[in-house]
């Protein structure tokens, strides 16, 4: 129902997002990981017809069919919601505080479908119910700053079914939220997107998670989608050298802290940080950070290399191994 | 909130209070006999002392600012000493004029102000929005008695579309109307400059905020966005400004009255303070008084109106 070919997102400083390609069909449960600045955002707001003032758009974004690059405002308005809805990081400040948060949900519902009062107020009791809301007719009364942030990301995900979207985007959703709360979110998503057949597009950079709700990952770094597969494998066997910084750092408890010579393990992590716009290489992103660069890196684009029909990564150390 | 509208009702009647004190403490220690006034520099001392009896001039200070709280409540503000007749009467006479006037002025300055300043917001750094910012410098810079003697020259002199001042009575409305239109354009021009500029940089403010992002993500028109979800959330500096606005638009009726020639509290209080009429006069100021710290109990009872966090915390 979505699909990207070489959609890019350039600014006067640079690409924010570099020929991506990604397809997306119903009931995909799709991760998108990477580090702060990696272009996850900007791949989110893009899908949503968001991306922000002064950005050039090219290549294509198709949905369900049409090429949305060059439409206006108006025509993404009727997208929104109805066929892909988003929801955001911070659940405290994504409401609106004057609004009673029943308002807030019902309003698309009475602007894009024309439902009465009483029928959107019948909807939104329904989706506060579905997404596990207690005491949900009470709830609908309520201004978002008598609820909690589990309750609060919980009416912004309503508020994103209420006009029963295609494709949700979760940006974020679980980064605000306590440990086990972000569990219990996650979940929701997940048996969300089985029961109404919706895809989701998972974005986070937290691997537990994305490991949890998706079967299949991308990911990014620095405007580049470097690896793509199912996620399980991915995991496991990753073939992009940043992918394998990104899981190196992760902590592992079964690991012991002191090694055999009875010095304290330190955990492994990639050098330096992700470059500024105007300062990433020409050529791979990673360049100048990749333990294993060689000198066409930083002025060559990797191409994207396919392994298998599902899996792919973009690094020149890949070029010429088997297909 | 029970709590709250108490205390904002006591703070309000203290306010009063300490104002009363001041206007009657600074009228009575201005130079000035007003018993010389009245009767003029021939009047002999019997005759002077006779009136100073009758006024209660000889009676203690306090016991003065008593009776004249006393009667004041109780509607009765004394016998204007130039028109002769109760200074009550002279308030019910000219008050609708004033009020009509600053009432309307900031009726249009609301539309003019709100329409340009979330215009403004919406098309921020673009061509409208330096247009608006320009017009309001220009409208802040103006004087409000100046821009009217303009508006009379254009309006009135050259092309004849309406009275240059004065007035003819509430009994025909229309001719009313159109002897207000001038008055109450030059009154609001120059307050909705000021106060675009607060709607536009206050607008600009929420914009930036994570929930205008999900109104938009939920497929919202610009439009609604706009007037649903960013202006609601903007008004608090709004009424603020507004409040301390309304005040001014009451006592800019002084010069505005005065320009215009028209008969109510503003021109009243020119008047008083000429005539050296003391009655009037500290009525007329404790009245001014008394409608800006009225607009302010209204601003802050407002405050919580708007924002359902106040009302927790108030």
């Amino acid at each position: 129902m979505l699909e990207l070919t070489d959609y890019s997102v350039n600014f006067s400083a640079g690409a924010a997002l570099r020929q991506a390609n990604l397809t997306i069909k119903p009931g995909d449960r799709l991760g998108i990981v990477g580090e702060s600045g990696s272009g996850k955002t900007m791949l989110a707001l893009s899908l949503m017809g968001m991306a922000p003032d002064g950005a050039t758009l090219s290549g294509a974004l198709c949905v369900d069919g049409i090429d949305m690059t060059q439409r206006n405002e108006i025509e993404w308005q009727n997208i929104r919601a109805r066929r892909v809805a988003m929801i955001f990081q911070e659940p405290m400040a994504a409401l609106n505080p004057l609004r009673r948060v029943g308002d807030t949900v019902m309003e698309p519902m009475r602007v894009h479908e024309g439902l009465s009062h009483d029928q959107a107020q019948a909807r939104a009791l329904s989706l506060f119910e579905e997404v596990g809301i207690p005491d949900p007719a009470a709830r609908l009364r309520q201004f978002p700053h008598e609820l909690s942030g589990g309750q609060r990301q919980r009416v912004l995900i309503a508020l994103a079914l209420a006009c029963n979207p295609a494709l949700l985007i979760a940006d974020e959703p679980t980064t605000a939220l306590d440990a086990n709360v972000a569990v219990l979110i996650t979940d929701l998503l997940v048996r969300l997107s089985q029961e109404r057949q919706m895809a989701l597009v998972f974005i986070t950079h937290d691997i537990a998670a994305v490991a949890r709700a998706t079967q299949d990952i991308v990911v990014m770094y620095g405007g580049d989608m470097v690896e793509y597969g199912p996620t399980a494998e991915v995991l496991k066997t990753p073939h992009h050298p940043y992918t394998k910084g990104l899981l190196d750092a992760l902590p592992d408890p079964s690991r012991t802290t002191h090694d055999a010579n009875g010095k304290r393990r330190r955990l492994p992590t990639i050098p330096g940080t992700v470059p500024q716009l105007q300062d990433l290489p020409q050529g791979c992103r990673f360049a100048g950070r990749c333990p294993v660069e060689v000198p066409q890196c930083a002025a060559q684009k990797p191409a994207t290399q396919s392994f298998a029909v599902n899996r792919s990564s973009a690094c020149h150390l890949n070029e010429g191994a088997k297909r | 909130m029970g709590y709250f509208l108490i205390r904002r009702t006591v703070g309000f009647v203290l306010t009063l209070l300490a104002v009363s004190v001041v206007v009657f403490a600074v009228m009575n220690v201005l130079p000035g006999d007003p018993a010389l006034t009245i009767l003029g520099l021939d009047a002999t001392e019997d005759a002077l002392d006779a009136l100073r009896e009758q006024l209660g001039l000889n009676q203690p200070l306090l016991t003065r600012y008593f009776l004249w709280i006393w009667n004041a409540v109780q509607g009765d503000f004394g016998i204007s000493h130039s028109f002769r007749v109760p200074v009550s009467t002279l308030i019910g006479e000219r008050l609708p004029m004033t009020i009509s006037l600053a009432v309307a002025g900031m009726f249009f300055t609301l539309i003019i102000a709100l329409t340009l300043g979330i215009g403004a917001a919406a098309r921020h750094r673009k061509f409208g929005d330096w247009g608006v910012m320009l017009i309001s410098q220009l409208g802040i810079a103006i004087p409000a008695f100046w821009l009217s003697i303009l508006l009379v020259m254009l309006f009135a002199v050259k092309l004849r579309w309406l009275p240059p001042g004065g007035f003819a009575g509430w009994s025909d409305p229309v001719a009313a109307m159109r002897s207000l239109i001038l008055p109450t354009i030059s009154l609001a021009l120059v307050q909705s400059a000021v106060l675009a500029r607060v709607t536009r940089s206050s607008a600009l403010e929420v914009m930036r905020q994570d929930f205008v992002r999900t109104a938009r993500a939920s497929g919202l028109s610009r439009r609604r966005v706009l007037w649903r979800h960013v202006l609601p959330n903007a008004l608090v500096p709004i009424v603020t400004i507004v409040g301390m606005q309304f005040a001014a638009l009451v006592t800019g009726t002084i010069v505005i009255e005065n320009v215009f020639y028209l008969p109510g509290l503003g021109r009243l209080i020119f008047q008083s303070i000429a005539n050296r009429d003391l009655p009037t006069v500290q009525a007329l100021v404790m009245l001014f008084a008394a409608i800006v710290v009225t607009a302010n109990f209204i601003v802050d009872l407002l405050y919580v109106v708007i924002d359902p966090r106040l009302k927790a915390r108030a």
